[in-house]
């Protein structure tokens, strides 16, 4: 019985502890609702007041547009790429244009605007300046908005250079059979061992573990190649915050909730639900934190990620901004810092590289954990 | 609060990519690839197992070897002894069938010998029979020449009888 107790104890710390351990990029940044009440409060500004300041360098601004979604991909000063808007209305039916229409949020288009980088419905159908426009709030309740945004492409183009790899990859393994592993192939074979040895097999148990290898190798890759394209500062190569994004993120930790919560066993439950081995009064106690830890852990490898990512590109764009902030108030200035800053971008990107692969590491090794308690065979306890 | 409210566009975006992307993977990728890994391991186990085994029956051959060439020199040794035996033993037996022989002869030899001799002295003792008879003879017919030497003898005899 104190076993069980003391494991159960044992595990719940280490998903506060790991919480912090693995967020120091939050912790660096300094207090993280301060950062995201700043930054939000920007983007929450009328566009008009956006313009008003559109002549002097807004770091926050700035840094808020590289890290969230956007309807257009900006590449250089005025120039961006626009990208399909695809707007669902139970009323007004599906529209689908090219985000360039609004104008970079200048104007509307076909009844609704961008407010911020979100679509509002109007009144007007016909393209008006946005500043003439009357918002229909009930209507823009309604709008379903699929377009495929800045995020949005840049997942898909990551999936498709996954696929391209692991495509391209699986033909040596059957080109080359019986060959020593060759160019991308030798590559990536390490990892996928890494993967399958020490995360899966070691985790989860040799028994059951090849069930879950496709979506632990998927989920490792996804993490990992999305986190290094996002430290590519190249537009429609990399350069986008997709693994810092929270939907992504809460993507990826629902697949692991779900599978956990399918392939769990009665063991499983029981030790949810019904601890076995504890006296019934410290069960009221236990269960409680059971059944949250059940919702926590998916919850953490969430903020984990969408936070550890998200620091990381608000420290690079903080140290670009840097040079701007102090460019603005002396030419010469701004080159001083520039040396500085660059230095520490290059120290902060060569980290963030340990991180992308640490973090996609973490959250596939944490997934694999809890898809080995949830088929953690009943084995005599009391020991 | 942009930041930390997922979006359903990307959502949804999201769930249908990741699907897609696991269920290609699952089937064009992982598939294929763990089996190829699978199959390398156990193919390299193989052979390390094969060469294991090639090992111990090298092993095994060795002792082998060596098992026969310790018999073969034991072998040899006894053959060689034996030889050396037969060759003691055919030395002696001519020797001692050399010295029978050698006796054998010699006897013969001597038996001639005393054979010849007996014969010789046979001979000899026949002429010195005829010798002492011719010598008698003649001494007799040169005592008995004249009467008187025959009547001396005659006394001399009877003389001879007289004292008996």
């Amino acid at each position: 019985m104190p076993t069980t107790i003391k494991r159960m104890l044992l595990r719940n710390l280490f998903l506060l502890l790991s919480f912090f351990l693995f967020a120091p990029g939050l912790l660096l940044a300094g207090d993280p609702e301060d950062v995201i009440r700043d930054t939000a409060s920007v983007v929450a500004r009328e566009p008009e007041q956006i313009h008003e300041n559109s002549g002097k360098f807004d770091a926050g601004k700035t840094i808020i547009e590289h890290i969230t979604d956007a309807h257009d991909w900006h590449v250089i000063g005025h120039f961006s790429i626009p990208l399909p808007v695809i707007i669902y209305h139970p009323d007004r039916g599906l529209s689908v244009f090219s985000s360039g229409k609004f104008h970079h949020g200048e104007n509307t288009y076909g009844g609704y605007m961008l407010k911020g980088q979100k679509i509002m419905a109007v009144q007007e159908t016909e393209s008006i300046p946005v500043s003439q426009a009357t918002v229909d709030e009930a209507a823009s309740e309604k709008v379903w908005d699929f377009s495929i945004t800045k995020n949005v492409l840049s997942l898909f183009i990551s999936c498709a250079l996954l696929f391209f790899i692991f495509y391209t990859v699986a033909k040596t393994y059957q080109k080359r059979e019986g060959l020593a592993p060759k160019g991308l192939q030798s590559l990536v074979e390490p990892l996928i061992i890494f993967v399958r040895d020490d995360i899966a097999r070691s985790s989860i148990g040799e028994k059951h573990y090849k069930k879950f290898l496709p979506f632990l190798l998927t989920v490792f890759f996804f993490i990992w190649i999305n986190n290094l394209l996002g430290l590519i500062p190249i537009p429609l190569i990399g350069g986008t915050n997709l693994t810092g994004n929270i939907g992504v993120t809460l993507t990826l930790a629902v697949f692991t909730f779900v599978i956990t919560t399918i392939s769990a066993n009665k063991n499983y439950w029981q030790h949810v639900f019904a601890m076995p081995g504890v006296p019934v009064g410290i069960l009221f106690l236990l269960t409680p934190i059971e059944i949250l830890g059940v919702f926590l852990r998916p919850f953490v490898l969430m903020i984990r990620l969408f936070a550890n990512i998200t620091a990381g590109h608000i420290i690079a764009l903080s140290f670009f901004s840097l040079i701007f902030i102090f460019g603005e108030m002396s030419t010469g200035l701004g080159f001083g810092v520039a040396v500085v800053s660059l230095a520490f971008t290059i120290f902060m990107t060569a980290l963030e590289l340990l991180v992308a692969f640490l973090q996609a590491y973490v959250f596939t090794l944490l997934s694999a954990i809890y898809f080995g308690s949830a088929v953690e065979e009943h084995h005599g306890d009391h020991h | 609060m942009e930041l930390v409210k997922p979006e359903f566009g990307l959502l949804f975006w999201m769930l249908v990519s990741f699907s897609t992307i696991l269920f290609l993977l699952k089937k064009f990728a992982w598939k294929p690839i763990l089996k190829m890994l699978h199959d390398r391991e156990e193919s390299i186990q193989k052979a390390l197992d094969s060469a294991e085994k090639a090992k111990e029956e090298m092993k095994a051959l060795q002792a082998n070897n060596e098992r026969v060439l310790l018999e073969a020199k034991i072998e040899r040794d006894r053959i060689l002894k034996e030889a050396r035996e037969l060759k003691d033993s055919i030395i002696g037996e001519a020797k001692t069938k050399a010295q029978a022989e050698g006796e054998k002869m010699l006897a013969i030899a001597r038996e001639n010998i005393n054979n010849e001799k007996m014969a010789a002295i046979t001979e000899l003792k026949n002429q010195v029979a005829k010798l002492s008879i011719e010598i008698a003879e003649k001494i007799l017919r040169e005592e008995l020449s004249s009467q008187e030497k025959q009547k001396q003898l005659v006394k001399a005899l009877l003389d001879d009888v007289k004292l008996n």
